[in-house]
């Protein structure tokens, strides 16, 4: 081969890379949590502060946690594709109040609807770190083993819901 | 209406542009003299309606026209003016119309500039920056249109994120453009010489005030950025390795490259595959990081909304720019004849090795920026690749470009005697070993690399101050000197200050994260700090917290800082507005975190930096970038020369 050829032939393996990387998103990190039991965690609810909810309650459920506050604007534009996920009854949605101040959290779901089961809070933070949340809105399908089965990271859009999470909701409802 | 007669401006400039191009390149390459005086007018009516288009843009948002949607996106009626303006390129759009103007603005001042240049190869310069203008308007008027109306008009703007509402928008994306946009030239007569078959001095001498032209605003527009993001952004931190800051550095590196290269191809006729290279690599790698910044394929701080037809339509005009420059290169390349020889000890060889030393660390950065989208297109997982993978690869091949450095500008040309050199360089290196590894010592704690830093520097700096003595004292009077002479030893005495910046920072710089209550006191670097008052203080579109933080020195107070913690209205993330006290030998840095508790006393998070010497970074690359200007000032440029290829070399200065 030529020698003056070697610069092109660089820059052309290049394009291929960045053509593919095109196709990718960088934001979706997969979580190292994927496959493995949801860390346990116990914590007042939202709305009955004397009654707390177990994560283990929900063994036996595919069910979908949702991490959401009242000063997160992302989760006020995944939140109407979670009221009607709510309206189908498809699966249970656990909402996960994260670093937020009670009365702020009910006045926000008082105002834009509620669409949890329960909702659960963590003032501190403390649950999100287990869950390895860096962000605001994620949202975890947990299956009936009580195992996390994908994650989604940022608002809950449409079409992950139609593409990824009911169908694999249904799947694992089976 | 004033949006859409910028539109059509747009509209008209790209068919400006396609005539210019064809016309301009076909009329170059086949001497047709009626063609090739369309060049210059045509580079002027192109710039004419791009700067009307863009001032149509400015007019825009100035006036608060929210029907316009770039500008309800990026603007606010409660913006100050002056960010009114700069917000003109605070988003995608508008910064492609800089992008844009800038290159329309170098072709104004090629067209203006060249009349010691033949017309053939203006005609084609002017042509192929046509094309390249081409591109970048399509791209504008399909993808990223900046003058596109809403039916559903907001009563107000979006707002432009507080992040840039700064000083810093005003200056630095205009000056990193011209820099990253002025490498066009360069690769538009590099090109015009292939198509030519003509690689000679003349080409190189033509194109060398352009290339180092294009390098000083990059240097500029690079120092302005790092700056910004070490005041605004409250971490205290100034290169952080991000792709984006990674996109702008790459053309610096090769660009570097590419000015020191083209010395040797005019004075020397060597080196012209390599200097084609170069100047072809320069362009591309600017149009790449338009493409990683632009196409959302890389995560970054420098989040600009992507959109996967943008990314296409790039990756597309970067395949046909430089696929088919490389193709020309490939094609004409090896009938560059070869020019002289040289000795293996000779300021030709240093700079070689310079050369393939700079493009190696420019490879090892584009590697590590790159790598997480490579491995992500193998199936190999998603990873990011941070600081201390550049840190570990950068700074080991940056030392032996700053000890070859001096030993090129010492070196004769053509051929030396490695005692000779060694004799004349021996007593800078003894003295600079001396100086640099005692110099830590009155710093504090001794440390190798602070040593190996400082010594480098001294290196430099000795090396140059010597040269300067000589060339003072062996010619008669001033104007003798060559201003190049000037530049070359400003601009590398420049590099050493930026090196000592560098290496102090690394090495002595102190911190502290504290919790602090009114009273509380705090302290670095012998330094103390006392927390008196916070305050809240509303501006035009935000409201503050503002501290007042005392700065006492051996129980002195010498002044109150005012860190802010500013919430924007349009905006959930609050921005930190550090508070930096700075000296020509130090930096000290308070800013406010978090308020950690209410009620009676209020605690606050708060950052305190000392930073020893960290202006003498940014006060280098200015430095460097007024050696560029007086380089590229220099006279012999805009004398209309015929020299042949081997011109044989006056005086022993490199530039």
């Amino acid at each position: 081969m030529k020698k003056t050829l070697i610069p092109l032939a660089i820059f052309l393996v290049l394009v291929v890379f960045l053509a593919i990387g095109l196709t990718r998103d960088p934001h979706e990190v997969p979580s190292p949590l994927i496959n493995k039991p949801a860390p346990a965690f116990t914590a007042p609810r939202l709305h009955a502060v004397n009654q707390p909810f177990s994560a283990k309650d929900m063994l036996g459920q595919v069910w979908l946690l949702n991490t959401w506050a009242s000063w997160c604007v992302a989760c006020r534009q995944e939140h109407p594709v979670l009221m009607e996920l709510a309206k189908t009854r498809a699966l249970p949605i656990v909402g996960l109040n994260y670093k937020d101040q009670d009365a702020d959290g009910l006045k926000w779901l008082a105002r834009f609807g509620n669409p949890y089961d329960t909702t659960v809070t963590d003032k501190d933070g403390r649950i999100g770190i287990d869950y390895g949340v860096y962000g605001v809105p994620e949202s975890f399908l947990i299956d009936k083993a009580g195992v996390i089965r994908y994650k989604q990271i940022g608002p809950v859009t449409e079409e992950a819901l139609q593409d990824k999470i009911l169908p694999l909701a249904r799947e694992l409802q089976k | 209406m004033i949006p859409e007669i910028g539109h059509f401006a747009l509209i008209l400039a790209l068919f400006v542009a396609l005539a210019l191009g064809l016309l301009s390149v076909i009329g170059g390459q086949q001497g047709r003299a009626d063609w090739m005086a369309l060049a210059r007018p045509g580079a002027q009516a192109l710039w004419l309606l791009t700067a009307f288009s863009f001032g149509c843009l400015t007019y825009a948002f100035y006036t608060n026209d929210f029907s316009v949607s770039y500008v309800a996106q990026h603007s606010n009626s409660k913006l100050p003016g002056l960010y009114r303006v700069a917000g003109v390129w605070g988003g995608h759009e508008g910064s492609l119309l800089l992008w844009h103007f800038m290159l329309t603005s170098w072709m104004l001042a090629v067209s203006l500039f060249s009349r010691q240049l033949p017309d053939a190869m203006v005609s084609r310069v002017l042509g192929l920056l046509g094309l390249v203008a081409v591109g970048f308007l399509l791209f504008m008027l399909i993808t990223s249109n900046p003058f596109l109306r809403l039916s559903d008009i907001p009563a107000d703007g979006r707002d432009l994120n507080p992040l840039l509402q700064d000083p810093g928008l005003v200056f630095h994306p205009p000056m990193l453009y011209m820099g990253y946009v002025g490498f066009a030239i360069p690769f538009a007569f590099a090109i015009a010489a292939l198509l030519n078959g003509r690689l000679d001095a003349a080409w190189a001498r033509w194109s060398r005030p352009w290339a180092t032209a294009a390098w000083l605003f990059l240097t500029l527009g690079i120092a302005l950025g790092s700056w910004w993001a070490y005041y605004e952004l409250g971490w205290g931190g100034w290169w952080f390795w991000d792709p984006v800051e990674n996109a702008s550095f790459l053309p610096w590196l090769v660009g570097t490259a590419l000015i020191h290269s083209l010395a040797v191809t005019e004075k020397r006729g060597l080196f012209r595959n390599w200097t084609i290279i170069l100047a072809i690599t320069a362009f591309s790698l600017s149009l790449l990081g338009t493409f990683l910044v632009r196409s959302g394929v890389l995560t970054s701080v420098h989040a600009f909304a992507s959109d996967p037809k943008r990314g296409v339509f790039i990756l597309l005009f970067l395949s046909v720019v430089v696929g088919g420059s490389l193709t020309l290169f490939a094609m004409r390349a090896s009938k560059v004849r070869s020019g002289g020889s040289f000795a293996l000890v000779s300021r030709e060889t240093f700079l070689l090795v310079n050369n393939v030393l700079l493009t190696t660390a420019a490879a090892s950065v584009l590697l590590g920026t790159l790598y997480p989208l490579i491995i992500d297109a193998l199936n190999l997982g998603k990873l990011s690749v941070g600081p201390p993978y550049f840190n570990a690869v950068f700074a080991p091949i940056m030392v032996p470009v700053l000890v070859f450095m001096v030993i090129g500008s010492f070196a004769r040309w053509k051929s030396d005697s490695a005692t000779a050199l060694m004799q004349r360089l021996s007593p800078v290196a003894m003295v600079s070993m001396v100086l640099g590894s005692t110099a830590p010592l009155l710093a504090g704690a001794w440390s190798a690399l602070a040593a190996l830093g400082l010594t480098l520097a001294f290196w430099i700096v000795l090396a140059s101050l010597l040269q300067i003595y000589r060339q003072l004292r062996d010619t008669v009077g001033w104007t003798s000197t060559p201003a190049s002479f000037w530049g070359m030893h400003v601009a590398h005495i420049g590099i050493a200050v930026c090196v000592v910046g560098i290496t102090m920072v690394k090495g002595y710089e102190t911190e502290k994260d504290v919790r602090m209550v009114l009273g509380d006191t705090v302290s670095v670097g012998g330094y103390t700090f006392r927390l008196t008052g916070i305050r809240a203080e509303a501006g035009p579109n935000y409201n503050a917290d503002v501290g007042d933080v005392e700065l006492i020195r051996d129980g002195r107070v010498l002044k109150t800082l005012h860190p802010e913690k500013r919430n924007y209205f349009s905006s959930t993330m609050p921005m930190t507005e550090a508070a930096i006290d700075t000296s020509l030998v130090r930096d000290v840095y308070v800013s406010l975190g978090e308020r950690l508790e209410d009620g009676k006393a209020p605690a606050w998070a708060m950052r305190v930096y000392h930073k020893p010497f960290i202006t003498w970074i940014w006060g280098g690359c200015v430095l460097m970038a007024l050696g560029g200007a007086m380089a590229a000032l220099d006279r012999r440029y805009r004398r209309k020369s015929t020299a042949p290829a081997t011109a044989p070399i006056p005086g022993g200065a490199l530039a």
